[in-house]
């Protein structure tokens, strides 16, 4: 079987060789057998998507419904859903049960679209590896040892492992795209402002953007369709028209200029994945593309950046959790201060409250001007260096993280570490830019993410070429099979037209039970 | 840059969290760190540079004034940890 693509099941949905309700079994089957070992769900919603998979398939059998109606798919843990609990991968929102939908999940329910459930993800999105959610980490299909990326890990892993088709997430400084590189799948951000962040709990407001994750371009075109577009609701939301990307993806890339900074190119990036970005430029090249050289000096000062401009945001976002209107409180306190300084302390995981600190430190009386608005000069730096190489490049390449995916554990001792892993990614969100991320090829037995950077609104372009390189280089088909009865040890075998396979070894682990 | 014990007295308290005496050492350890990190932007020379908050660098936008929302506060006050009556409750404030 090949990888389950939202295009294929909707042409299957529409010749009515399918139902919605099948395919929804199918995926609750799926999640059923392999969450225990990934932990990619939070939460099943499976009575609420069998009942939408039903009124799907009335739908589609009076000839009615869209290209999307009746598919599958999961939502980041980090969009609000009426009626379902909205956790953000936090304590602080275990029992939340959110009173709206966030625009994004409006969005999708009206195309038709099937939701089985909340995908896992690092607490309130911070973190690089999946592994400061509350609700324990999750693993990398590819090899559970490893950590998927974060923090959407948690829809990644379920994408890349076949459990739904495709997925939301939402990317800070990476988390769409690195989570994407790491589980071999495709992972795209669209620029700020495309897509409304209302009813998606904030973390760093002038970063945060909805995305998608998907099989290949063409799915994550026909899925940004229905997500994009102005939203009243959202006083950053951008008020331009959508493009149809699913039919801007067919150009070809004859005479189109690929600029590649050498900066992306840094002693810090495993040499195995550097030739397979490199082989992909040469794909590029096959395809008529023109590789031309663009810099990005600053591209340095991204991660500072970030830190400042990041933590900053996120202090003052999640002043709002207190313990008096919704979320964790402390028992037994006696006075005000003393409820929201237990109510936090108890509610929040420690990188959480490291980035609240820091955040709370840079903005405090003094420092303002040393970190924060140097920071937001250093921004436009860094925006400003985006501006001039798109004057002499369409798109530009790149690694999207500088090793393929590293183990569990490896980098929690050190949060310094762990944030040089978004190097690549990062300066892609101070610019708002859109950015995707595809398989390449693999390092070390683990897949590889190209990355694509496009100018602001420029996801029609991004897309394209994502989807011209997927029409040559099949890495995206590749998928991972699983064999042997249920229960231990099971075998997760990788696959793809090329022939290539190995296995590893999965390991028995809870189901979205906190760790703490 | 390293803290001090008094400053992660202080920032955590102008953060409203409580850190535990346990805890002290890992925070001044890890946010000096982190401080170390992000003082490199100290160096970069951004004499004459406009400051970018925003990546749209749109202005608010404002919306007609009119009544969108109607009242949910019972809605609303199913997720309070403890409400009475309409009032979210809290720990005596004025004695």
């Amino acid at each position: 079987m090949q990888r389950p693509t939202v295009a294929g099941l909707s042409r299957l949905l529409r010749k009515r060789e399918a139902s919605s309700r099948e395919l929804v079994q199918q995926c609750l089957q799926e999640i059923e057998r392999h969450n225990g070992d990934l932990n990619a769900f939070i939460t099943v919603t499976a009575e609420q998507a069998l009942t939408a998979a039903d009124a799907a398939d009335a739908l589609l059998a009076r000839g009615e419904g869209g290209p999307l109606t009746g598919i599958p798919f999961a939502h980041k843990d980090i969009f609000c859903t009426r009626g379902v609990r909205t956790t953000c991968g936090s304590k602080m929102l275990e029992h939340f049960v959110a009173p709206y939908d966030a625009t994004v999940v409006e969005r999708m329910a009206a195309a038709g679209l099937v939701m089985v459930g909340k995908t896992n993800m690092d607490e309130f999105a911070m973190g690089s590896s999946n592994e400061t959610s509350f609700f324990g980490p999750v693993r990398n299909p590819w090899d559970p040892e490893r950590s998927p990326g974060g923090s959407s890990g948690g829809s990644a892993a379920a994408v890349a492992a076949g459990l739904v088709p495709a997925a939301t997430g939402t990317d800070t400084g990476g988390s769409i795209r690195q989570p994407a590189a790491m589980t071999g799948i495709t992972g795209f951000k669209p620029t700020y402002g495309r897509v409304s962040r209302y009813g998606m709990i904030a973390f760093a407001s002038s970063l945060d953007q909805a995305g998608i994750f998907a099989a290949s371009a063409e799915d994550a075109a026909l899925l940004l369709e229905v997500m994009a577009g102005f939203d009243p609701r959202d006083s950053t939301s951008a008020d331009l028209p959508v493009p149809a990307y699913s039919q801007e993806i067919g150009a070809s890339l004859k005479g189109r200029r690929i600029g590649v900074p050498p900066e992306f190119f840094d002693a810090g990036l495993d040499a195995e994945c550097g030739a397979r970005v490199r082989e992909a430029l040469g794909v590029f090249e096959q395809l008529g593309a023109k590789i031309v050289e663009v810099s990005l000096p600053h591209l340095g000062l991204s991660i500072p950046t970030y830190y400042i401009v990041a933590p900053a945001e996120c202090s003052s976002n999640l002043a709002r959790f207190d313990g008096v209107r919704f979320g964790h409180r402390a028992a037994g306190v006696g006075s005000l201060e003393e409820l929201y300084k237990r109510t936090r302390q108890e509610g929040f995981g420690a990188e959480v409250k490291r980035r609240i600190m820091t955040g709370t430190y840079v903005l405090s009386a003094g420092y303002y001007d040393a970190y924060y608005l140097q920071a937001q000069k250093a921004r436009r730096l860094i925006a400003e260096d985006f501006r001039q190489a798109f004057a002499a490049a369409d798109i530009i390449a790149g690694p999207t993280a500088p090793t393929a995916a590293f183990r569990l554990g490896e980098k929690t001792a050190d949060p310094v570490q762990m944030y040089l892993n978004d190097i690549y990614t990062i300066a892609v969100n101070l610019a708002g830019l859109p950015g995707i991320s595809i398989p390449c090829g693999y390092a070390q037995d683990l897949p590889v993410g190209l990355q694509l950077i496009g100018p602001a609104f420029g996801e029609a372009a991004v897309l394209n070429f994502a989807h011209q390189y997927q029409t040559a280089a099949d890495w995206h088909r590749h998928r991972i099979a699983r064999s042997g009865a249920d229960g231990l040890p099971r075998m997760i075998d990788v696959t793809g037209s090329t022939g290539r396979s190995f296995s590893v070894v999965g390991t028995e682990m809870p189901t979205g039970k906190p760790r703490r | 840059m390293a803290l001090t014990r008094a400053d992660i007295d202080h920032i955590a308290h102008l953060a409203r969290l409580a850190v535990s005496e346990a805890e002290v050492p890992e925070y001044v350890g890890k946010l000096s760190r982190i401080l170390d990190l992000v003082d490199q932007l100290k160096q970069a020379d951004t004499r004459g540079v406009e400051p970018m908050a925003h990546p749209l660098e749109m202005s608010q936008r404002l919306r007609s004034d009119e009544i969108t929302e109607h009242d949910h506060r019972e809605y609303y006050q199913r997720n309070a940890p403890e409400a009475e009556q309409g009032l979210y409750l809290v720990p005596r404030v004025i004695e």
